[in-house]
């Protein structure tokens, strides 16, 4: 089976759309989308209406701390963060925010675990930055693969059978086998606000026959999104860093 | 972990173990057979200490990584891996030919007999070094033969390669290798540069030349390090018959800094099948140890010295020199054609600096019956193209040793270009293609044989039609096969 793992949408559609329709030429045959569906940009009500499409096409979908906080909830956040949360509450209608407040925090199929954060205590939402702070995710799961988000950047980690849990550096593009003998964790960088200094749309495929998985780029219209976020009133560093991807 | 150990007789996956063909420090060898595998196998078993054995672990991990994704006839094909759940393995083919250590042990061999095997050593590490995989320990038992000569390269638990991760980067605190092949980079713990393969060569050169290895056999990391001062005794001066451009070779290969050592193994290859066009600098004629006061000097440099420069990528090495060949035709219909191939070389070599020029002709002879090595003048044809193709790459301002001359002969002008390509691991082939006529489109052309079947990519140069002005081709007229 072909997984496209999407996550940290954060209301961009432009870079959503270029995602969907790259991960349509690459016959993939689910989708797994890995939470912060709004949040930031300036298209939530239609990322969230996509994400519940797709989760009714069979997609995984788990919740993000943004997607919880726009449900309602209380979330501690940055006074960025929250300025765009306010925003985008207002935006959303009942249905939205039932839809993002009803999401499960991880989904486990096929020997993968799907979360938002670190999968030790998944509502805490745990920044997964290192091999240090990968290693508690290893030990709530027996998972062979977890696939995360949050960071905004991609990070690769495996645990040999030893229980050494090390970063793995990667080059993006290209097909990394998960050795059977180790348990894998990949940091999913964000669609639609990527924070490792390329503009372009992160996700990844994992192919569980071939058990490989690839980190990948989609270039998208990040001017266009800047423009919108601009438009709508949202802050002017939230506009800024789409174009320069930090 | 490891639950079942290998005996003879034990059953696993399908595959049944029979005789032990060997054990080394970190695994065995069995020979297998399977109901499903219809050619000889054998098995290779990590030997696990017991407890956590990391390194031996790291390093079976990175061959069950590597060598399914490697192809081609200087690799085992492999068959089947097993998980280290219940037992871990690789099963490959059989390598009849056995291992080359038996060959090393009887060196010094006779120089014909080097210069081949090392011809068939340096063929396998660059078509390693295509599929971005740097070895990291070449050694005479890492090397094994198949009946039909090619050689095949081994245990690949050290190696690197470009496009995965290194899951041996942080797993070692001393230098991976083999002392007596191990390059000065590779001992200050670089696991990126293709180079340090060419060094580790470079050594066993040495070795089958002169009987001995440029560095004796170090047991400790000191006496590793020595080689990043002391020069090896040059071959000549322990076998006076070398000849000079073989001491160039192997002492070019053994250069410190890897930046001036063969910068690919296409390069080096290319060497040892044209000997004559060998340029020998001094290194060629040395027949002392440098002395003292030099090594003096350069332990001064070299002790303070934490690591050399490593390429971008393996991709970006093996790219970096390219092997251009330039097939010329030299018949008075041709002189518009190759005047203007010139041109192009020459803005070739703006685009690929560092790219070394191979010019060829070829002479096409009959299939069948005896030609004759001489023109109705009796003049030595053969030398007489030779002359010609030096006087066309007049133009062509590179060194001597960039810059090599070849006359082939063939029936099939085609084909002879497209062998020489292949043979000498050419990366691109410039020719120009006479012009339109009916007879060339249905009898096909050489230029078209040669985008057709070369491996390499191959630009084609046209004159346009009725082009007695045409003074640079345009775009249009550059067709780049893509290799």
């Amino acid at each position: 089976m072909r997984v496209a793992v999407l996550t940290d949408i954060h209301a961009n559609r432009e870079a959503f759309e270029a995602v969907l329709a790259d991960v349509a030429g690459h016959g993939v045959d689910r989708i797994a989308l890995l939470g912060d569906i709004v949040g930031y940009g300036a298209d939530p009500e239609w990322c969230c209406d996509r994400a519940a499409a797709l989760m009714a096409e069979g997609a995984i979908c788990v919740r993000g701390n943004h997607d919880n906080a726009a449900s309602g909830a209380p979330e501690a956040m940055s006074q960025l963060a929250k300025r765009a949360l306010d925003w985008t509450s207002a935006r959303l209608n009942a249905a939205q925010k039932a839809f993002l407040g009803g999401l499960p925090y991880t989904v486990e199929a096929e020997g993968a675990l799907y979360v938002h954060a670190s999968a030790n205590r998944p509502e805490e939402w745990s920044y997964v930055t290192s091999d240090t702070r990968a290693a508690p995710s290893f030990r709530a799961t027996t998972a062979r693969l977890i696939l995360c988000g949050h960071v905004h950047v991609p990070m690769l980690a495996s645990r040999d059978i030893g229980g050494v849990v090390r970063e793995q550096a990667f080059k993006p593009g290209l097909a990394i086998p998960l050795l059977p003998s180790r348990r894998w964790l990949a940091v999913v960088g964000s669609v639609g606000q990527p924070r490792d200094g390329v503009a372009q749309a992160a996700w990844a495929l994992v192919d569980t026959a071939r058990q490989e998985l690839t980190f990948r780029r989609t270039p998208y219209d990040a001017a266009g999104a800047a423009r919108k976020v601009r438009a709508a009133g949202l802050p002017e560093e939230l506009a800024v860093r789409l174009l320069v991807g930090r | 972990m490891m639950q079942v150990r290998p005996k003879e007789g034990l059953q696993i996956d399908g595959f049944t173990l029979g005789e032990k063909l060997h054990t080394g420090g970190f695994a065995t060898i069995w020979a297998v057979t399977h109901p499903d595998h219809d050619l000889p196998m054998v098995m290779k078993v990590p030997t696990i200490l017991d407890g956590y054995d990391g390194p031996t672990i790291v390093g079976f991990e990175v061959e069950q990584m590597i060598m399914p994704r490697l192809s081609g006839p200087h690799v085992p094909k492999v068959i089947a891996t097993g998980g280290f759940d219940v037992m871990p393995y690789i099963v490959t083919e059989c390598i009849d030919g056995g291992s080359f250590l038996p060959v090393f042990q009887k060196a010094p061999l006779p120089l014909s007999d080097v210069i081949e095997i090392a011809a068939r050593m340096v063929a396998a590490v660059a078509d390693l070094h295509r599929q971005h995989v740097i070895h990291l320990d070449l050694k005479p038992e890492n090397f094994l033969q198949r009946k039909t000569g090619e050689m095949v390269m081994v245990d690949f638990g050290l190696s690197r390669h470009d496009q995965l991760p290194d899951l041996l980067a942080e797993e070692f605190t001393i230098p991976m290798g083999t002392y007596p092949y191990i390059a000065p980079e590779q001992y200050l713990r670089c696991r990126d540069d293709p180079r340090s393969d060419l060094f580790a060569l470079g050594a066993m050169l040495y070795a089958l030349a002169t009987g001995r290895n440029p560095w004796g056999t170090p047991e400790t990391l000191r006496g590793v390090r020595k080689r990043l001062w002391r020069d090896p005794v040059p071959p000549r001066a322990l076998r006076p018959e070398i000849p000079e451009w073989l001491q160039e070779i192997i002492l070019r290969a053994l250069t410190v800094d890897p930046m001036r050592r063969y910068q690919t193994a296409a390069q080096m290859a290319f060497d040892l099948s044209h000997p004559q066009q060998v340029t020998l600098t001094p290194r060629a004629l040395k027949l002392k140890r440098d002395s003292w006061l030099t090594v003096f000097d350069r332990w001064r440099v070299m002790r303070k010295i934490r690591r050399f420069t490593a390429p971008a990528s393996v991709a970006a090495q093996v790219a970096s020199v390219p092997i251009i060949v330039v097939a010329v035709d030299l018949s008075p219909q041709g002189e518009r054609l190759a005047e203007v191939l010139l041109r192009a070389v020459k803005r070739m070599l703006i685009l690929e600096p560092d790219a070394r020029i191979a010019c060829v002709n070829v002479i096409k002879t009959a299939r069948i019956g005896i030609d004759q090595g001489t023109d109705d003048q009796g003049n030595n044809l053969h030398v007489l193209r030779l002359v010609q193709l030096k006087t066309w790459a007049e133009g062509i301002e590179l060194p001597d040793h960039r810059l090599t001359y070849t006359v082939l002969e063939g029936p099939d002008p085609g084909q002879a270009i497209i062998d020489y390509a292949t043979s000498n691991q050419v990366d691109h082939i410039m020719m120009g293609a006479r012009g339109h006529s009916t007879t060339r489109r249905y009898l096909g052309s050489v230029s078209a044989q040669v985008v057709a079947e070369a491996h390499c990519s191959v630009t084609v140069i046209r004159l346009r039609e009725g082009g007695a002005e045409e003074t640079r081709p345009a775009l249009s007229e550059v067709e780049t096969a893509p290799a």
